[in-house]
C-alpha cells in the first residue's frame, strides 16, 4: 500500500531524514520507533503530503504522492503529533468538516461521523468545543478525523501520547483491529506499545533506518537473549560462577542479586549454540552438581535494550 | 464541482469561526459606529448640504486600515498556531482551494459588514435625492478596496505564526498603498520628483482607483488594478505556504 524509495528531507545543510526506504501492505502494523528528533515525524509528514522530499519516491496505493497528490491523500487518514483542533469548534462541527473535506455529503456524512464519534467514544463531548476538552477527549477527537473516510491507510505519530493507561489501552487496542485490514504507520516512544501492536519495527536514528524487523527478531538482537536467568539457593556465588564457566556456550555469568544464601545470576551465551541450548547444558549442570535451583529460565531479549544499542550516540557508547 | 465543495467547506468553517468567537461582533460594532462618527462628525454629512455619500466613502480607505487587517491576520497565522495547518493541507484538497476559501470567506463577512451600513442610504435618500448609480458604485469600490487589503493581510498571515506581528505588517503595506496617491503626499513628492515618476507611484496606490468609483464611474483600469493586486497577493500567499512547507 505504501513504498517509500530513498527518501531524503534536508532542512538547510541538515539532513533530517537520510534514504530512508520501506513497505508497508495492507494487514500490516508498523511502528516507527527512534529518539526525538530522529526523523519519524519528518517521514510522516512527507508520506503524507504535508511536506515535499528533498528526493526520493513515495508511493501510496499505486499513486505516485509526489506527482499526484490528491488521489494518494484521499486513501490516508492522518493523525499529526500532538492531535491539532480548531480551538472554536465544537467536536461534531470539527468532524463535519473533516468528512466534507473528505468529499461526504448528505446521509454518508452523517453516518460516518456519527461512526467516529463511537469508534472514539466521543459521545459524551460531542456539543463541547475542542478548546475545552481534556488532552485525552483532544487526542480523541483527532484520531476520529482520521477515521472518518475509514482509509485503507492510517498514519499516526505518537497515537497514544498524553493518555492515561486505560486509553492508551483502547488506542492500542483499535489499532491493533483496525490493522488487520488497513496498512498502519505509528510512531512512538513506549516500547512495550510496540511489543503489543505491531507486526513490524522500523528504528530510525539520525534520520536513517538502523533496523528493520519483527518485534521478534530485533528482541533477538539483544544481547540478553538466550540468557539464562537461574536463582540457586545454599551455594557460595563464587563456587557458581566457576562451576558455569565449564558449561559449553557460555561467554559469562554475572551476579543479579545475592541475599540469605540465595543467588540469583544470568548466565550470557556467547552465541555459539542454538537458542534454549544454553537453558538446558546449565539444568545438567546443576543436576549433577546437586544445586538446589529456585528458578530458571531462558531470557526473551528486550526491545529496550536494543533500542539503546542501537541509538545511543557513539560517543555516549564509548563512554559507558 | 469537487473544486467548488472543497472552497465551500473550507468558507464554512472560516465563517463559523468568526461568529463563534466574539471577534465578528466586536468587529462589526466598532465597525459601524466608526462609519457613522467619521461620516456625521469627522465628514460633516449635514453641513455638506448635498445628497450624496462622499462623507461616508472618503473616510473608507482609513478604516479599512485597521479594520481589515484585524479580520485577515488570523487566516493563516492561527492554523500555524494551532498546528491545523498540517491537518489542513493533508487532506485531499489544493492549496489553492484553501486560500480562495479562506479568503472568500473573510471577504464575505466584510461584505456583511458593508451591507450594515445600509441605514444611511436610507436616510440619504429620505433626506434628498441623490444619485444611487453613484453610490452602488462607491460601494463595488469599498468592497474591492476591502478585499485588496484583505488579500494583502492574507499575505502577511501566511508569514507568522504571530497574529500582532501579522497584523502590523499588512498595516503598512496597506498604509503605503494610501500614502503613495494621497494628495498631501503627492503634492510634497512632486516638489522633488518629476511629475511623471510621482505619477507613476500615485497609479500604485488604492486612493487613485478608490476615488473613481466615489464620483459613480466603474473604470476597467481600476478594476484591473484591484483584481491584480488581490490576485498578487493571494499567489504570494501560496508562494509563501509552499516554501514555508518545503523547509
Amino acid at each position: 500500500m505504501i513504498s517509500v524509495e530513498h527518501l531524503t528531507k534536508a532542512f538547510g545543510p541538515k539532513l533530517a531524514v537520510n534514504d530512508v526506504s520501506f513497505t508497508v501492505e495492507r494487514g500490516e502494523v508498523l511502528g516507527f520507533l527512534g529518539p526525538n528528533g530522529a526523523g519519524k515525524s519528518t517521514t510522516m509528514r512527507m508520506v503524507t503530503g504535508f511536506i515535499p522530499p528533498t528526493s526520493g519516491r513515495i508511493t501510496v496505493g499505486g499513486y505516485d504522492a509526489l506527482e499526484n497528490p490528491l488521489p494518494a491523500k484521499r486513501m490516508i487518514g492522518y493523525l499529526p503529533e500532538n492531535a491539532p483542533g480548531y480551538a472554536d469548534m465544537t467536536v461534531i462541527g470539527f468532524l463535519n468538516f473533516a468528512a466534507e473535506l473528505r468529499g461526504l455529503h448528505g446521509e454518508a456524512r452523517k453516518r460516518a461521523v456519527e461512526r467516529a464519534i463511537e469508534l472514539c467514544f466521543l459521545e459524551n463531548v460531542v456539543y463541547q468545543s475542542i478548546d475545552t476538552l481534556s488532552k485525552g477527549y483532544k487526542h480523541r477527537t483527532c484520531l476520529a478525523q482520521s477515521l472518518i473516510h475509514d482509509p485503507p491507510i492510517l498514519i499516526m505519530d505518537e497515537p497514544t501520547d498524553g493518555l492515561d493507561p486505560n486509553q492508551k489501552h483502547e488506542v492500542r487496542n483499535l489499532i491493533k483491529r483496525m490493522g488487520r485490514d488497513k496498512a498502519i504507520i505509528f510512531s512512538t516512544h513506549i516500547l512495550e506499545e510496540v511489543e503489543a501492536v505491531c507486526s513490524r519495527v522500523i528504528i530510525i536514528d539520525r534520520g536513517r533506518i538502523v533496523a528493520n524487523g519483527t518485534p521478534e527478531e530485533l528482541k533477538a538482537r539483544s544481547e540478553m537473549a538466550g540468557a539464562v536467568h537461574l536463582r540457586v539457593t545454599g551455594v557460595p556465588a563464587a563456587e557458581l560462577q566457576e562451576g558455569l564457566k565449564q558449561v559449553k556456550g557460555a561467554a559469562r555469568s554475572e551476579i543479579l542479586a545475592e541475599r540469605d544464601g540465595t543467588v540469583e545470576l544470568r548466565v550470557y551465551p556467547d552465541g555459539s549454540g542454538a537458542r534454549g541450548s544454553l537453558t538446558r547444558d546449565v539444568a545438567a549442570l546443576a543436576a549433577e552438581r546437586r544445586w538446589q535451583v529456585a528458578e530458571i529460565h531462558t531470557e526473551e531479549g528486550r526491545l529496550d535494550e536494543v533500542f539503546r544499542a542501537i541509538t545511543l550516540p557513539d560517543t555516549v557508547k564509548a563512554a559507558a | 464541482m469537487n473544486a467548488w465543495h472543497n472552497i465551500r467547506a473550507i468558507m464554512k468553517r472560516e465563517l463559523g469561526g468568526y461568529f463563534t468567537s466574539p471577534i465578528a461582533y466586536v468587529f462589526l460594532v466598532i465597525f459601524l459606529l466608526l462609519t457613522g462618527f467619521f461620516t456625521f462628525t469627522v465628514g460633516s454629512f449635514f453641513e455638506r448640504g448635498e445628497a450624496s455619500l462622499v462623507s461616508f466613502f472618503t473616510w473608507h480607505p482609513w478604516l479599512y486600515l485597521f479594520l481589515v487587517p484585524a479580520v485577515g491576520m488570523r487566516l493563516w497565522a492561527e492554523e500555524r498556531r494551532l498546528g491545523t495547518m498540517e491537518l489542513l493541507l493533508t487532506m485531499p484538497i489544493t492549496t489553492w482551494q484553501a486560500i480562495i476559501g479562506k479568503f472568500l470567506a473573510s471577504w464575505l463577512f466584510l461584505a456583511l459588514a458593508l451591507a450594515l451600513t445600509f441605514p444611511v442610504v436610507i436616510t440619504v435618500n429620505y433626506l434628498g435625492d441623490p444619485d444611487n448609480g453613484v453610490i452602488v458604485a462607491g460601494y463595488v469600490g469599498s468592497l474591492l478596496l476591502a478585499g485588496t487589503y484583505l488579500a494583502i493581510s492574507c499575505m502577511t498571515s501566511a508569514l507568522t505564526r504571530n497574529q500582532v506581528i501579522s497584523f502590523i505588517v499588512s498595516v503598512v503595506i496597506a498604509l503605503f498603498l494610501i500614502l503613495a496617491g494621497y494628495p498631501p503626499v503627492t503634492d510634497l513628492l512632486t516638489r522633488w520628483a518629476n511629475p511623471v515618476i510621482v505619477q507613476i507611484i500615485a497609479a500604485f496606490s488604492v486612493m487613485t482607483h478608490f476615488e473613481g468609483f466615489q464620483r459613480g464611474v466603474v473604470d476597467t483600469r481600476d478594476l484591473v488594478f484591484f483584481a491584480s493586486v488581490m490576485g498578487f497577493a493571494l499567489f504570494t500567499t501560496g508562494v509563501i505556504i509552499r516554501n514555508q512547507r518545503a523547509g
